[in-house]
């Protein structure tokens, strides 16, 4: 029998992944030598095609994987931000030329990538982008904003969405490409937030340049291939909130990735105190000494409720996926009923705090995370999908309800009402 | 924990929701809540003995089917779906916990198998004029007179307590208090003394009786003076239980304003066309499944014997409260005028998902209980 058409099992999986990193790891490397090597085995990303840097085994082993590395703290692929998302998208529809450009870079950290999506007139409606790509002899030429992009003024690509034809309509103008954004035509400026911190950008395109071979797919594809990475991004979410741990384990890798972490977590460090870190609030309660007002108890009781109910929410959606059942509506519901938690916990956060909620910064409990709390938690029902527009996913696709008339996708984009937007 | 029912557990409830289809459509609510007793005898009786529902989670010793708190849930979430009309959960919960959770080997050999089989409903009595679900409200008295024992007292609120034939009664030691003194009993329906009275529910379709004792004859169930912690521990099934009951329910609701919505045409469009419409279905759908989650987690807890259940089994009954009471709301404002009609069948779920809510303990109640319990 063909060894490649053995089915693998949990146990194979574990045992051939163990018996490699015996034989390979080794602390005293450099972060992207040893990432380097992932990337010839195929164990830094196990579910990839085996001609790039895979080994073709199902997603659901992968958590085997990750398990055996934590065992011995291996340390993995690079895996934070968009360069997931990137190589998602990269894998599902990019030519050979781009996996052969980009994925091992991805896989190994050398380059950071931005998704350069939503734009100051097109947030929640993403399909109404105005940026212009505009062909140009043999380049593609950019002009117009984007905004929100997170790690834009380190990152060497961009993932960009922008309209190529305005005679068609709104989804069917739009082109997807890969954007160099170290050139002259791309200006980043960091955007500040409401709770101080500035994660995000804002990037503005003067005449950039876009060579023909970074288009992905065709023109007028750009809303599909777009849809790939936004799954993904909503897939992920979970093991962006993830926060990455660095270790203090001694080793020349482990420094490496130590600094790694560092940048690469920058921005962000709020994003616990976005969720409402419901893992403070009952230590915060009794120590505060507001665990014996029975109004509290009942306002922890019902966080407590929410975010349990939540989790095991989450859990049910992963063990009817490891069952291979097809998805229940449980899997689409995270989402919302996380801005549910987060809000209630803002809400017991300053009933716990009282007075001191009043205070921020070094002034204020806990040196600033309580305060932290209360400012970035309006961002929960906000970014990754409003909780208008998750609404809206869930009554259409989970609950099969008809679409509000539409006004905007039957005619030229060009003719569709839109925001002026000054630049 | 367990996170998912088995093929075996789904094919079990696709069977138990046809049969309940089948044999209790709302034209047959509407007519067994309107009787005395609140449901066929003879119809029960058969339902129960083909599927064998009240042998579900009694063990094998006691000719039970041995299964767990998991099945037992299934069923439950199916007749909140359908709102049957049968002491189920009188006779299968609240009585059955009480035995096994108190009664001797003996006892529960001598009880268990004709609950098993179908031929005895069972409740038990614990509330009194109060209306408090804990222990230490507990005023009934328990006085030895020879080999058996004299119950003298009221107990109210008590589940189908006007037709079950075996009564389950937490009385008291004379002269003790709170959780001290407490014994569990057994009365017979037709017991000298023992005066049953139906009261009039707004939810016709749960039965409650206040019954009053007067130096009625009881046989004592375990030990005597140590009921507290069995009691305890059956209110923490029971709640699980109805919990799960009440998700069923609740997602029967959403389903049918959902339905209704999709129908109905206003300005020339489906009104599920709408956001707010939409919006408010997409809210209900997070609401029941967050409940279900808890609901399901709290039987699994059940079955595995996790320490945390004191706090998961109130949580669950505090998030399904809030969770069906709410999709109710909606459902009856989703059908507009219709919904506030005798002859729409939403008021008997909005019905139900207000007594679910009180019954028990409500979500303050059990908010606070959970709060007591959480151990982290």
């Amino acid at each position: 029998m063909d060894t490649h058409m053995t089915e693998q099992t949990e146990d194979s999986v574990r045992s051939e992944v163990r018996a490699w990193l015996k034989d390979n790891w080794d602390p005293s490397l450099g972060l992207v030598e040893w990432r380097l090597k992932l990337c010839d085995s195929g164990w830094g990303a196990p579910h990839w095609p085996k001609e790039w840097y895979g080994r073709g085994l199902p997603v659901k082993f992968n958590a085997i994987v990750d398990e055996e590395f934590a065992r011995i703290g291996a340390v993995g692929v690079a895996k934070a931000g968009i360069r997931t998302l990137a190589a998602a998208t990269i894998l599902a529809h990019g030519t050979d030329l781009h996996k052969e450009k980009f994925l091992k870079r991805i896989l190994t950290g050398e380059d950071t990538w931005c998704q350069l999506f939503s734009e100051p007139g097109s947030g929640s409606d993403m399909a109404g982008a105005v940026t212009r790509a505009d062909r140009q002899g043999n380049k593609w030429v950019i002009n117009g904003q984007k905004v929100w992009t997170t790690s834009a003024h380190k990152a060497q690509w961009g993932l960009l969405l922008a309209r190529a034809n305005w005679d068609v309509a709104k989804h069917k103008g739009l082109a997807y490409f890969i954007l160099d954004m170290k050139q002259p035509g791309v200006q980043v400026h960091p955007l500040r937030q409401m709770n101080y911190h500035a994660s995000f950008n804002q990037v503005f395109f003067t005449d950039a340049i876009v060579e023909p071979e970074m288009l992905v797919a065709e023109v007028g594809d750009g809303w599909t291939v777009a849809t790939t990475t936004l799954m993904h991004e909503r897939q992920g979410a979970d093991g962006l909130r993830t926060w990455a741990q660095a270790t203090d384990k001694k080793g020349r890798i482990y420094e490496d990735e130590r600094a790694e972490i560092a940048s690469t977590m920058e921005p962000y460090k709020w994003y616990p105190q976005r969720a409402g870190r419901v893992d403070l609030v009952v230590q915060r309660a009794k120590e505060t000494g507001k665990i014996d007002d029975p109004v509290i108890r009942q306002e922890i009781a019902r966080l407590l409720c929410m975010s349990k109910s939540s989790e095991w929410t989450a859990r049910r959606a992963r063990a009817a996926q490891n069952m291979g059942r097809p998805q229940g509506p449980e899997g689409s519901l995270g989402k919302l009923a996380s801005s549910h938690v987060a809000r209630q916990a803002a809400r017991v956060h300053t009933y716990i705090t009282g007075s001191d909620a009043l205070l921020s910064g070094k002034d204020s409990p806990m040196e600033g995370v309580i305060a932290e709390i209360l400012v970035s938690v309006p961002a929960t029902s906000i970014a990754g999908g409003t909780d208008e527009i998750q609404r809206n996913i869930i009554s259409e696709r989970v609950l099969k309800m008809p679409k509000e008339p539409s006004v905007d996708t039957n005619k030229p984009f060009k003719d569709v009402p839109r925001n002026i937007v000054s630049s | 924990m367990k996170f998912s029912f088995s093929n075996e557990q789904e094919e079990f409830r696709s069977g138990v929701r046809r049969a309940l289809e089948a044999r209790s459509p709302t034209t047959e609510v509407r007519k067994q809540m309107a009787t005395e007793t609140g449901f066929d005898r003879e119809g029960w009786k058969k339902l129960n003995q083909e599927l064998g529902l009240t042998a579900i989670h009694i063990p094998e010793a006691y000719d039970g089917a041995g299964f767990g708190y998991g099945e037992l849930s299934i069923v439950l979430e199916e007749m909140g779906r359908n709102l049957l009309c049968a002491p189920f959960f009188s006779t299968a919960v609240l009585g059955t916990a009480a035995i096994l959770n108190a009664g001797t080997e003996e006892q529960k050999k001598a009880l268990l198998p004709a609950i098993a089989a179908g031929e005895t409903t069972a409740t038990l009595a614990f509330s009194e004029d109060s209306g408090l679900n804990d222990a230490a409200s507990v005023a009934m008295t328990a006085t030895k007179s020879g080999a058996t024992w004299r119950l003298e007292g009221t107990k109210s609120f008590v589940l189908d307590g006007h037709t079950a034939d075996l009564i389950v009664v937490l009385a008291r030691r004379p002269g003790s208090t709170g959780d001290e003194g407490l014994s569990f009993f057994t009365v017979e329906g037709s017991a000298q003394g023992l005066d049953r009275k139906l009261l009039k529910t707004m939810d016709e379709t749960r039965k409650l009786a206040r019954l009053t004792f007067n130096s009625v004859e009881a046989r004592l169930l375990g030990t005597e003076g140590a009921a507290a912690a069995p009691f305890a521990r059956t209110m923490q099934q029971v709640i699980v239980c109805l919990a799960n009951e009440m998700v069923g329910g609740a997602e029967r609701l959403r389903e049918d304003a959902l339905e209704y919505v999709k129908m109905r045409m206003q300005f020339g469009r489906s009104i599920a066309s709408f956001q707010t419409t939409k919006n408010k279905a997409a809210d209900m759908l997070v609401d029941v499944e967050m409940a279900k989650s808890a609901a399901y987690y709290a039987a699994a807890a059940l079955d595995e014997g996790d320490d945390d259940l004191p706090a998961v089994a109130s949580l669950a009954k505090a998030t399904a409260a809030e969770a069906y009471l709410q999709t109710a709301i909606h459902a009856v404002q989703m059908h507009g005028g219709i919904g506030f009609t005798w002859d729409n069948d939403t008021h008997l779920w909005f019905k139900r998902a207000k007594s679910s809510e009180i019954l028990f303990g409500d979500a303050n109640y059990h908010r606070e209980l959970m709060m007591r319990n959480w151990k982290h």
